[in-house]
């Protein structure tokens, strides 16, 4: 018997927590998502510039790290000031186990995941303990620690040198350049997007839900916040460090610089401009930051051309971490609930134009 | 032991600095409960103010520095007005990320007007401030941090135990809710917190920046040093935070005098997790805490 597709809800119909619990309310979303995901997979065969789908790669591997924070911050109520640091330790544990132990990709990924997990849980652990925002303060030690660490354990990181990695293999194919990566990165990213969306209807998903409400009333049903907080931290830090060793595969080496307090800042933006709370939110967050990052250096480019902005010394960094700050206040000021609340209030109107409501 | 002492002088007067301007981060974290993380970039402001006056205006020192006072004050206060007030009530996640977005736009600020650069201060100081402490000789800069330091703790002493807006900001201090029903402003005694912190922070500024120079990277970095100075104080004890302070300050020139150079920036965050670890409610402060 052919199912009958239900396009436009009107009104709340669950008549079961199952019926609750299902991701998408309509078949209409279901399909949209079939949809945009195919559509997806054709991108690179159109037309446009590598740079594009470089900046695409980027943008993808930023959303699983943000994707991870966001289970933290958002769903567990839990700051991390030391995500950018996870990230690196996750790129370091990749390049270690590819060049040393010669290990290949689909082994070494989810490994740097657990060690970044384990790395994560140094500094969750003791704060886990507390209530408030001792984690943020743990994390942001966290984060100062182990750039320390990255930069002077030479023999394992080689310091300032940096660790060439080799190229990934996956079945006969060595992964080369940008389209190759694409088709590596984009279904990664939605397989951990599953996991994610998945993990939040589970019993560990409505326990962190619980405690970022009311810890006390969480803790009165009779969740143990302890673990459940730690087993957050966990998660998101295996996010981070799944997603580092990505990109350090795809950088092909990496040096210690990049992983330092503003990325961290950075993917703590794109959480709270996507929306806290919001696994489709990460991943608005993701694309918007990267885009407003490319959309500043395109116009540093242009202007850097002109003899006036030459002069005064204009450069990129502090230009993009002025925006990330405006952006992060007025976003927390006008919309604390991000792009996705934004996404569901136009999607809304959309549907039941011409009507107001 | 000549190296020693030096050491410890140095470590001192440093510390002493960290506890002042933890102690601005701890009035406002007192009267709010908000974790300030743009802390680093008010001690910035504050030493930039006083080169814009004291090199571009060319005032007197005194004058400068009353005035970059002033002007951390009003900064201070507009901080409050225009960014934190519209979320009073709000969950505290939510201001705690609107003070890392102000960190990372007041950076991003001074570093577009003032660049990365390294400024020092015209050389201001007699000389003869100098003091001979057996055979080390303690620089003016330190004399003056300490004389600074210690006047602003007995103005501050004074203020919170005398004043009547320093009682209304311990009485909201102390139990928000009570405080409002026997008719406190706290919207007031929220703006004055910000502004006295600011003030304070401003005036760390100045004084690091006689000590070492004024630069964005460093000085905002500075400022999240106060998280390990108020977490080994106790986060709400105004006493706590400077013996934290002194004692961060002086570990941090040991490990740099006699361990290696690079570890001095990294021991603090150590101290902080080992802390967090054993006695999270720091030397000084209320065991309040919730094991959750």
């Amino acid at each position: 018997m052919m199912k009958k597709f239900q396009l436009h809800p009107c009104g709340n119909y669950n008549e079961s927590y199952n019926s609750e619990l299902t991701i998408y309310s309509t078949d209409f979303g279901r399909i949209g998502v079939v949809v945009g995901i195919l559509l997806l997979f054709l991108v690179p065969f159109l037309p446009i510039s590598p740079y594009i789908i470089y900046v695409m790669n980027l943008t993808g591997i930023a959303a699983i790290s943000v994707v991870g924070l966001n289970l933290l911050t958002g769903f567990t109520g839990q700051i991390s000031l030391g995500h950018g640091a996870f990230f690196g330790v996750g790129a370091y544990a990749g390049a270690i186990l590819a060049t040393r132990l010669n290990l290949p990709i689909f082994i070494t990924l989810p490994a740097a995941g657990l060690i970044t997990a384990g790395v994560g849980m140094i500094f969750g652990v003791p704060s886990g303990r507390l209530k408030g925002l001792y984690l943020t303060i743990a994390t942001l030690a966290g984060q100062f620690i182990i750039e320390y660490v990255l930069v002077h354990w030479e023999y394992m990181t080689k310091g300032t040198m940096g660790i060439t990695l080799p190229m990934p293999k996956l079945g006969g194919f060595t992964l080369m350049g940008d389209v190759p990566f694409f088709y590596l990165i984009f279904p990664l990213l939605i397989l951990m997007t599953w996991i994610a969306v998945n993990i939040i209807r589970t019993r560990f998903g409505r326990a962190w839900i619980a405690i970022r409400d009311n810890d006390r009333a969480a803790e009165g049903m009779g969740i143990p916040i302890f673990p459940y907080k730690v087993f957050a931290f966990a998660v998101s830090s295996f996010y981070a460090g799944f997603a580092g060793a990505l990109w350090a595969y795809y950088m092909g080496s990496i040096t210690t610089e990049p992983f330092n307090l503003s990325l961290s800042v950075e993917y703590l933006a794109m959480v709270i401009i996507g929306g806290m709370g919001s696994i489709s939110g990460s991943i608005f967050g993701a694309v918007f930051i990267t885009a407003l990052n490319e959309l500043l250096r395109l116009m540093t480019d242009t202007l850097m051309n002109s003899a006036i902005v030459t002069q005064l010394g204009l450069s990129l960094a502090p230009l993009r971490e002025f925006f990330y700050g405006v952006a992060i206040v007025l976003f927390i000021l006008f919309e604390p609930r991000g792009l996705a609340e934004l996404w569901r209030i136009v999607r809304s109107n959309f549907r039941l134009w011409p009507f107001p409501y | 032991m000549d190296f020693f002492m030096q050491l410890l002088i140095g470590g001192l007067s440093v510390g002493f600095v960290y506890g002042l301007s933890a102690m601005g981060f701890v009035m406002i974290f007192k009267s709010s409960s908000v974790l300030n993380f743009a802390h680093g970039e008010l001690l910035a402001l504050g030493g930039y103010f006083f080169l814009i006056f004291i090199t571009i205006v060319k005032l007197p020192v005194i004058l400068a520095f009353i005035f970059t006072l002033l002007a951390c004050f009003i900064t201070g206060i507009l901080i409050e007005r225009v960014f934190l007030r519209s979320l009073i009530g709000e969950k505290l996640i939510f201001v705690i990320m609107l003070t890392v977005g102000l960190a990372a736009m007041f950076k991003g600020l001074l570093l577009l007007i003032f660049g990365g650069n390294l400024y020092t201060y015209p050389d201001f100081l007699p000389a003869a401030m100098g003091i001979q402490l057996g055979v080390v000789q303690v620089p003016p800069v330190y004399v003056a941090t300490f004389g600074i330091g210690i006047f602003f703790l007995v103005l501050f002493g004074l203020f919170f135990k005398f004043s009547s807006q320093g009682i209304y900001m311990r009485s909201v201090a102390d139990n928000q809710r009570a405080s409002l029903s026997l008719g406190v402003n706290v919207r007031r005694v929220f703006a004055l917190s910000w502004a006295i912190a600011a003030l304070v922070a401003g005036m760390s500024g100045v004084v690091l920046g006689i000590i070492n120079g004024v630069n964005v990277h460093d000085l905002s970095a500075l400022g999240l040093k106060v998280f390990p100075v108020i977490i080994l104080g106790g986060l709400d004890s105004i006493g706590g935070a400077i013996v934290g302070g002194l004692i961060i300050g002086i570990l941090e020139t040991f490990t740099g005098g006699y361990i290696s150079p690079s570890l001095r920036d990294v021991i603090p965050y150590i101290i902080l997790v080992f802390i967090l670890l054993v006695k999270p409610y720091g030397l000084f402060g209320l065991k309040e805490i919730e094991r959750v």
